[in-house]
């Protein structure tokens, strides 16, 4: 392994000092997401296995481009999980690729997101490098947070090897159930929800029918379920739904419309744009299928006080993220210019110039 | 090209501030504050002139306390354009000396921004300026049974600002979080006098994640104004499981095996005989004496969930050796077996003339030679140490006891932490896990971190603030600094502990 990093690095060096551009790429599983990805391919499936994987510590360190189905299995057989439920949309996704692109799934709102299971990374820097940040303890405020910050960062700040990772356990017991309602009254109750102890670890809103997964202590989802009524679906059908909207294989993600992923306050009033919607992570997740302008878009999310992603089709070489205040942009090319300063990796996959 | 980034200044070795004009500045700054709001006589200064650590004194040149975010712009501005070092400050409880002042510096206060701006009980947030109260926040958000998680023990100072600052943690971080995950949106003001706000009141935000930069970054990045804080539902009931062990092993083996079953329990703590006999003479929490260590695991949620939790603990806890096991029966003892715990720095502090707290955080696993090694060193030392942990997360705090007044023994308790600390890091942990690095581990980030990290650290900052204006001399050493220590650390007679484990 020590030989391969050694390789990247000098890949890295070699294109830093001749103008080289690469594009980093895991399983390939996310190529449709942020702008048109240019450069050399650098493929990082070769860089993969469990560095080491402690079930009594919660840790776990793994390889770049170890494949995120490999790994949830060996955590499984330990009853443990990614808790930010990582999407994978296709077969061959890394954890590498799961960080640097930050996404999680639909336990987001109840357990946190990508960022919040990162405790350390190693990775080669813009200058060939090879740093480690963070480590493999839960409590570690030494230095800035850096490995924190590769989550999303789409591989710009540098190519991440090794990771490590906070695990949980599975929850031992789970119910999905269904309320028929429709998007203003769905979005109050869940807001309603979230400010009650209830085991809560997933919503979705869509076209009349709102969902709710409780998960945790057999005791505490018995006792939720009974309270809160509505209907309960059988344990395959919650999970194709779940899965369906973790991996976007449900049929609301199909088809050539844009997609676009709404950010938004949980509390944020319904949009009212025209086209279809799918409401998630408590409200704090819309997803839109529209060919509205994207100015419409951005304007009408930033005035309910969020950020806009045009997600998956249309125009990739425009903006495909909010575009950043002006103060907030100069940072975030500095922090590029501080890791990658002669703009080696995945150039302009996030914003133009990053 | 690579070879046109400028590497900064400050990171080889640290600034040279001494050409600051006291009475220039003072002149620009009193156009912004009201005589009230700016301190520059030594007897006003001298209330600012240490933080929780207070070994360490330092008067600054001025004091500013403004009042609102345009004279911090102001403020700030002023002070890039005089190249003028800015220490912010909170309560002033951090014990790593992270709001020591500079010696040529300013010391920002913000101490009047005390509002909570507004508590929203359907969205589940407050917004707070930051120096609200930690407990402040959890006291508003209680009429709607939410609550702040994160409670670092000096809670009842210590402002979100600081927390913010120092990414502070608590005794129930191992289910909630730290300050980073309770955390919505952050709006500071950077040194060029520029407002910005990291994250949003959405669950992300555009662009690069910069929130876990700025939280813990201790005052180097950017100055905080106004903080927008996730509130938790409180939970229908909490209790609490007291176990006595007669090995600090088996009582480390137990932690490991309440979590391999799946458990994330609210609390988990643990204190060595020592520490235990030492809080029980001081606040008569009814913990065992005879018993090598105690645990506390607390299971909070709805009462099922609770009832569930506290017997599956219960079984494991009696499986793994414990000598006796005790339930909170009702709030009072569930409290009374927290206020032990809580009281063990003050109870330090009745049984020794001073003591220094340790922050070191290492796999759980490793615990028991952890222990070991320290009692090796009160030997070595010839000073006693007491231990309080948080179990759930790795987080030891050792506490040396010291008398300031005996000459040498200042020296010697230090010497006995560096010992620790970079024990914390062979041992594949991390020098500090809630207190920062401030003034008073530096020498340590350079066991913790190699030449290409400090740098990278250094660009990091530069990236924020490329004078390196706020906070000079905190958290990151310069590598001048790191190249002493390394020669120093190579001339002890006891090399480096451990020089065959991997480090990380």
């Amino acid at each position: 392994m020590d030989d391969l990093i050694q390789a990247w690095s000098e890949r890295v060096r070699q294109a830093a000092a001749g103008g080289g551009r690469l594009r980093i790429r895991g399983g390939g599983s996310k190529d449709f997401y942020g702008r048109e990805p240019v450069g050399e391919l650098l493929e990082t499936g070769a860089c993969r296995g469990i560095v080491n994987y402690e079930p009594s510590e919660l840790v776990v360190s793994v390889r770049a481009g170890t494949p995120l189905a490999e790994l949830e299995a060996v955590l499984a057989e330990r009853g443990q999980m990614l808790a930010f439920d990582p999407p994978h949309f296709a077969a061959g996704a890394t954890i590498g690729g799961c960080v640097a692109a930050g996404l999680a799934g639909p336990r987001r709102a109840a357990v946190g997101g990508v960022r919040d299971f990162v405790l350390g990374a190693r990775l080669i820097d813009g200058r060939g490098d090879v740093l480690r940040f963070g480590g493999e303890v839960m409590k570690n405020v030494a230095g800035y947070d850096v490995s924190r910050a590769l989550a999303g960062s789409l591989g710009t700040l540098g190519l991440i090897i090794e990771l490590s990772l906070k695990v949980l356990p599975r929850p031992l017991a789970e119910a999905t159930l269904r309320f028929d309602t429709d998007e203003a009254d769905a979005l109050h109750r869940l807001n309603v929800w979230g400010g009650q102890p209830l085991p809560v670890s997933a919503s979705a809103w869509r076209s009349g029918g709102l969902y709710l997964r409780l998960s945790g202590a057999t005791a505490a989802v018995g006792a939720a379920v009974a309270r809160l009524g509505g209907e309960a679906l059988d344990e395959g059908a919650a999970a194709a739904l779940w899965c369906g909207l973790r991996d976007h294989t449900d049929p609301f993600f199909a088809g050539e419309l844009p997609l676009w992923r709404l950010s938004l306050p949980s509390d944020a009033l319904a949009l009212e744009l025209d086209g279809e919607q799918l409401v998630e992570w408590g409200g704090a997740q819309r997803w839109l299928r529209s060919e509205r302008p994207a100015a419409d878009i951005r304007q009408r999310v930033e005035a309910l006080g969020g950020h806009a992603t045009l997600f998956r089709h249309g125009d990739r070489h425009g903006q495909c993220f909010h575009p950043l205040p002006a103060a907030m942009l100069a940072l975030q090319r500095n922090l590029k210019n501080a890791f990658d300063p002669a703009g080696v990796f995945n150039p302009g996959r996030l914003y133009e110039g990053l | 090209m690579a070879d046109r980034f400028e590497e900064p200044a400050f990171g080889a070795v640290e600034r040279d501030f001494s050409q600051v004009d006291k009475a220039r500045l003072v002149q620009a700054l009193s156009r912004v504050l009201a005589p009230a709001g700016l301190l520059h006589e030594v007897e006003d200064l001298r209330p600012y002139e240490c933080d929780g650590m207070a070994a360490l004194r330092q008067v600054p040149l001025v004091v500013v306390l403004p009042e609102t975010e345009a004279q911090v712009v102001e403020i700030l501005k002023i002070c890039a354009a005089q190249q003028v070092p800015v220490v912010a400050r909170g309560a002033g409880t951090g014990l790593s000396g992270g709001a020591q002042p500079h010696r040529f510096g300013v010391v920002l206060s913000l101490a009047r921004f005390g509002k909570i701006l507004g508590v929203d009980a359907h969205a589940r947030r407050a917004v707070v300026q930051p120096g609200v109260r930690n407990l402040a926040i959890s006291e508003a958000a209680a009429p709607f049974g939410l609550y702040y998680a994160p409670d670092p023990s000096s809670q009842i100072a210590c402002t979100i600002g600081g927390n913010v600052a120092e990414n502070s943690g608590g005794v129930h971080c191992l289910k909630y979080g730290l300050t980073i995950h309770n955390l919505l949106k952050v709006r500071g003001v950077t040194i060029q006098g520029e407002i910005v706000e990291f994250g949003s009141l959405a669950l992300d935000a555009p662009g690069y994640d910069l929130l876990p930069l700025v939280t813990g970054s201790e005052g180097m990045l950017a100055v905080v104004t106004e903080v927008t804080v996730k509130l938790t539902p409180k939970p229908q009931l909490a209790q609490c499981v007291l176990a006595a062990f007669d090995d600090v092993v088996k009582a480390g083996d137990a932690v490991a095996a309440i979590i391999a079953a799946g458990i994330i329990p609210a609390g988990l703590e643990m204190m060595d005989q020592p520490a235990t006999a030492a809080v029980e003479e001081f606040v008569k929490a009814g913990y065992p004496l005879d018993a090598e260590a105690i645990l506390l695991c607390e299971s909070d949620g709805t009462p099922e969930e609770v009832a569930e939790e506290i017997g599956r603990v219960r079984a494991i806890l009696e499986n793994s050796g414990a000598t006796a096991v005790r339930v909170s029966r009702d709030e009072a003892e569930r409290l009374r077996f927290w206020a032990g715990r809580k009281a063990a720095f003050p109870a330090a502090g009745r049984i020794s003339p001073d003591y220094y707290c340790m922050d070191g955080t290492i796999p759980r696993k490793r615990l028991g030679e952890m222990l070991k090694a320290i009692q090796a060193m009160e030997r070595k030392y010839a000073m006693r140490c007491i231990n309080v942990f948080h179990a759930g997360d790795g987080n030891l705090h050792p506490l040396i006891l010291f008398d300031a007044n005996k000459p040498g023994d200042q020296h010697t308790a230090e010497a006995f932490g560096a010992e620790i600390l970079e024990l914390s890091v062979a041992l594949g942990g991390t020098i500090t896990g809630e207190h920062g690095v401030g003034i008073e581990k530096i020498n340590q980030m350079c066991s913790q971190f190699a030449t290409p990290e400090i740098k990278a650290f250094h660009r990091v900052k530069a990236a924020f603030d490329p004078a390196g204006l706020l906070n000079p001399g905190k958290a990151i050493p310069t590598l001048n600094r790191c190249a002493e220590y390394g020669r120093e650390r190579m001339g002890r007679t006891s090399p480096q502990a451990h020089p065959d484990l991997p480090r990380f």
